[in-house]
């Protein structure tokens, strides 16, 4: 078994940086500026500006160029998925992650080991996004964001319709729905457009930008218009979207009464999402629930899993009682508590 | 249970009063009977399984899971009764669902060893949600906002009724309500319950403003003091003794103390206080015994219970409430001394002359525990309500601070994108300490002022809360009013402000000019 370990981390290791191959001499999602990195999605936590080359889809190629401007990096490369991709004595290929559009696992074959780095990931349906393939590894690195088996996300579109019927309920007042600016907020969008629900969607600025970059990028969305150029009363009964942050901000004074709603797996804690002054909490999700979560191991039966940013102990604990080899990688830089994007 | 359970989730996001009479109305409206019934059981407060305790959910639920597992997701949700309700194994298959009748019914015909298993098979049943509900519901306080007296006035809205009458007869009534549902759905007659100690609702006074006075003659009126406790009806009759708040709430079981000394047989108004060798106590005494299942004898001797009566409404069989109230006043100091209980004392009636004379003795009481008085018109029959014109409360001035606003966090429902929730403080060697929270007194105006001033001025923000600065010279006073103040060792400053509200914000007074806590000590009882 020791023998085992050290063959493991031998191709991937945790650093203060991030997860690094020796054999390619690449990180996955570095935290701080390296030479060479592999990028699983745009969310900033994991896709950082200034690194001296970059693979990934090109999908997040394009969310990073929107966010850090064309050049944040001098070498960008465009990996398709399932593409084989050589670096160094490693090959690198991506599968869908099903987490935001472009989110993709890196798996790292090097020695005859195969790991896959899961990134951020679900396993359900988002109308927005490919979604995730399970690969077969020796060591399969998972996020642990929701890692605890309170966390088990309802049907999505039975937390859209509530958004909407507080639509028909409140038809003077407006629901602001408080989502994650890239990916929750387009997921939804795509949601309540698949519920039948055509009116226009009010956007804030922040999403705006990335839904138009969805758009550019194939994925429709429908009639959406700024807030910022909006009456007050032509948004009474209509769905405004906008960052989290900006629900309790001076920015939603211009709204007509808005209904605070907040889409996040977090709001399944009443406390959690009292805390945040919600008064429609959604319980919708990017990341894996606990079930996604156990299920994808128990399918997969890795050799090892190694677990990341979010919850460990209860993950590995539960793999343990399986029989599965997991430990936690103590990787630091990751949103995981009280991150909006959860 | 689906419906109830619902409406307890929304209960339990909904800011506003408002909002959550509606939603209860709306659940009367569209929810049958009995269901509807044993809702409002459920939110007055009205149910009680005697053995489904949270020992027991807690066992089941430790059957079904790993320890580790629970104890982490416990550490991480923080309420057991939610953390079981996510926890719980959902089982595939099972759903036909409970109604909220079939569980209050059958809870109450089961055994306790019986109890196990039917639990279980509700909770494989049922959502998270479902779940939540039905832990809430059968461990007893639901907790979510709701009082007794909105869910009656929600009734009452909801069918029409006068609030009073539903008061006045609701402790004949039982769970499911149907008579009382009929009464409000107009497909019934009020019911009219037999009980031997009702409760009749009480009267109740207007502020006295200072217009009022030049219309009112002195000499029409009595005064007397408005004492700082708990208004009560203490009624015995029939072999029966209750003790009822103002609004109709039964506490008998709260003061055996009081209902061992209500050897009577009539109904009295009076001040619930705590009293020690003829001395009023101060309010947070009588706290101590407010809101308790369970009583123990060191409590009873700690903090004695007693009544100050104002008013006789009932005496053997005769309802007075027809009399003027110096008729009736002559009544109950001859009922007191007869009584001859060291419990049940008189409240005094105070010597005055002018108006003058009385705002003299208001200010300046003849204990602590005296919140102003008031006026009766001599010739006022006991009127259910707040009548205008035959009764005046008139409150001593309040006291007032200067303090420094040190934080403020943002507010619910549609002041939620204002700081609107102060935390104060005065100085204490240098340093200003907390001593109390204040979210209202202040216009809408006065609001948008205060809430700039604290985004110009945070220092530090924890989650809605931010740090607003308070330095010697720079900073926000406030002129806050307060109605009292207790010791409390919650607080680091060591007091506990009673009823504080903002009285004027002193944009003109730097910070250091601001009061010391000395200045509230010296207002603390002995
Ligand atoms: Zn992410
Ligand atoms: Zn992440």
């Amino acid at each position: 078994m020791k023998r085992v370990m050290v063959t493991f981390s031998d191709i991937l290791m945790p650093t203060k940086a991030g997860l690094y191959c020796p054999p390619g001499d690449f990180y996955i999602d570095p935290t701080r500026q390296v030479d060479r990195a592999v990028v699983t999605h745009g969310h900033a936590d994991h896709a950082r500006a200034g690194h001296g080359a970059v693979l990934a889809t090109r999908q997040t190629l394009a969310i990073m160029g929107s966010r850090y401007g064309a050049n944040f990096t001098p070498a960008q490369q465009t990996a398709a998925l399932g593409e084989r991709h050589k670096i160094g004595d490693a090959t690198v290929w991506l599968a869908p992650a099903g987490h935001v559009l472009g989110s993709a696992q890196a798996v790292i074959e090097a020695k005859g080991v195969r790991i896959v780095v899961s990134g951020d990931y679900k396993r359900r349906r988002d109308p927005t996004c490919a979604r995730f393939e399970p690969v077969p590894c020796d060591v399969f690195v998972t996020e642990a964001t929701f890692a605890l088996p309170v966390f088990r996300h309802p049907d999505d579109t039975g937390e859209v319709a509530k958004a909407l019927h507080m639509l028909e309920v409140f038809p003077e007042r407006c629901v602001l729905l408080g989502a994650y600016s890239l990916g929750k907020a387009q997921r939804l969008i795509g949601l309540a457009r698949e519920a039948g629900h055509d009116a226009p969607i009010y956007l804030h600025g922040a999403v705006e930008k990335l839904c138009t970059l969805y758009e550019t990028l194939g994925v429709r969305l429908g009639d959406l218009r700024p807030v910022m150029k909006a009456e007050k009363d032509e948004m009474r009964g209509h769905l405004i979207v906008a960052p989290p942050q900006s629900l309790n901000d001076k920015w939603s004074r211009r709204l007509p009464d808005p209904v605070a709603a907040f889409a996040s797996g977090w709001m399944r804690v009443r406390a959690r999402a009292r805390q945040r002054g919600v008064e429609l909490p959604l319980i919708i999700s990017d990341h894996a629930d606990w079930d996604e979560l156990t299920t994808t191991i128990e399918e997969l039966r890795p050799e090892e899993v190694w677990v990341t940013h979010g919850r460990e102990d209860a993950l590995v604990h539960w793999a343990g009682t399986q029989g599965i080899n997991a430990r936690p990688l103590s990787l630091v830089g990751y949103d995981e508590e009280g991150g909006d994007h959860g | 249970m689906n419906r109830f359970a619902a409406l307890l989730d929304r209960l339990a996001y909904a800011s506003g009063r408002n909002d959550k009479l509606a939603l209860i109305k709306d659940h009367f409206a569209t929810v049958s009977d009995p269901d509807r019934g044993y809702a409002l059981a459920a939110l007055t407060g009205g149910l009680d399984f005697k053995h489904a305790k949270p020992a027991l959910i807690r066992g089941l639920v430790e059957e079904r899971t790993d320890p580790v597992l629970f104890r982490l997701s416990y550490d991480y949700v923080g309420d057991m009764a939610e953390t079981i309700s996510l926890l719980w194994p959902a089982k595939h298959g099972v759903n036909r669902v409970p109604e909220l009748t079939e569980i209050v019914e059958t809870l109450r015909e089961t055994s306790k060893s019986d109890m196990p298993g039917l639990i279980a098979g509700w909770l494989d049943a049922l959502d998270e949600n479902g779940r939540w509900a039905l832990i809430k519901l059968i461990t007893g306080g639901l907790r979510i906002g709701v009082s007794s007296r909105l869910a009656k006035t929600a009734l009452a809205q909801y069918g029409d009724l006068d609030l009073k009458e539903v008061e006045e007869i609701w402790h004949g009534l039982e769970a499911p309500y149907i008579d009382l549902f009929a009464w409000a759905d107009g497909t019934g007659p009020r019911p009219e319950p037999d009980i031997a100690a009702p409760f009749r609702p009480v009267m109740l006074a207007h502020p006295v403003e200072d217009a009022d006075f030049a219309k009112l003659s002195p000499a029409d009126f009595r005064a007397e003091w408005k004492w700082d406790g708990v208004r009560v009806q203490a009624v015995a009759a029939g072999g029966e003794r209750r003790l009822y708040s103002r609004t109709g709430e039964d506490m008998t079981g709260t003061f055996p103390d009081l209902i061992e000394a209500m050897n009577f047989d009539a109904a009295i108004d009076g001040e619930l206080l705590v009293v020690r060798d003829g001395q009023v106590a101060p309010f947070g005494d009588l706290q101590k015994r407010l809101n308790r299942k369970t009583t123990s004898k060191k409590l009873l001797n700690e903090f004695p219970a007693a009544i100050r009566a104002y008013d006789l409404l009932f005496e053997s069989g005769e309802d007075l409430r027809i009399l003027p109230f110096d008729e009736r006043r002559k009544r109950l100091e001859n009922w007191v001394e007869r009584l001859n209980h060291p419990r049940i004392s008189l409240s005094p009636l105070i010597d005055f002359q002018s108006f003058d004379d009385l705002d003299r003795i208001r200010n300046d009481p003849a204990a602590q525990s005296i919140e102003g008085v008031m006026l009766k018109r001599g010739d006022s029959v006991y009127e259910a309500g707040r009548p205008k014109g035959p009764w005046f409360k008139w409150k001593r001035d309040p006291y007032l601070v200067d303090a420094v606003l040190l934080y403020a966090q943002r507010g619910h429902g549609k002041r939620s994108s204002f700081y609107s929730d102060y935390t104060f403080g005065v100085w204490r060697d240098g340093e200003l300490v907390p001593v109390g929270k204040a979210y209202f007194g202040f216009t809408d105006a006065e609001l948008k002022q205060i809430d700039k001033f604290v985004r110009d001025n945070t220092e530090d923000s924890f989650g809605p809360v931010r740090q607003v600065t308070h330095e010697p010279d720079h900073g926000l006073v406030f002129e806050v009013a307060f109605e009292g103040l207790n010791r409390s060792t919650r607080h680091k400053s060591g007091l506990a402000m009673r009823f504080p509200r903002i009285h004027r914000i002193r944009w003109d007074k730097p910070p250091h000019e601001a009061d010391k806590i000395e200045a509230l000590e010296s207002l603390l009882p002995a």
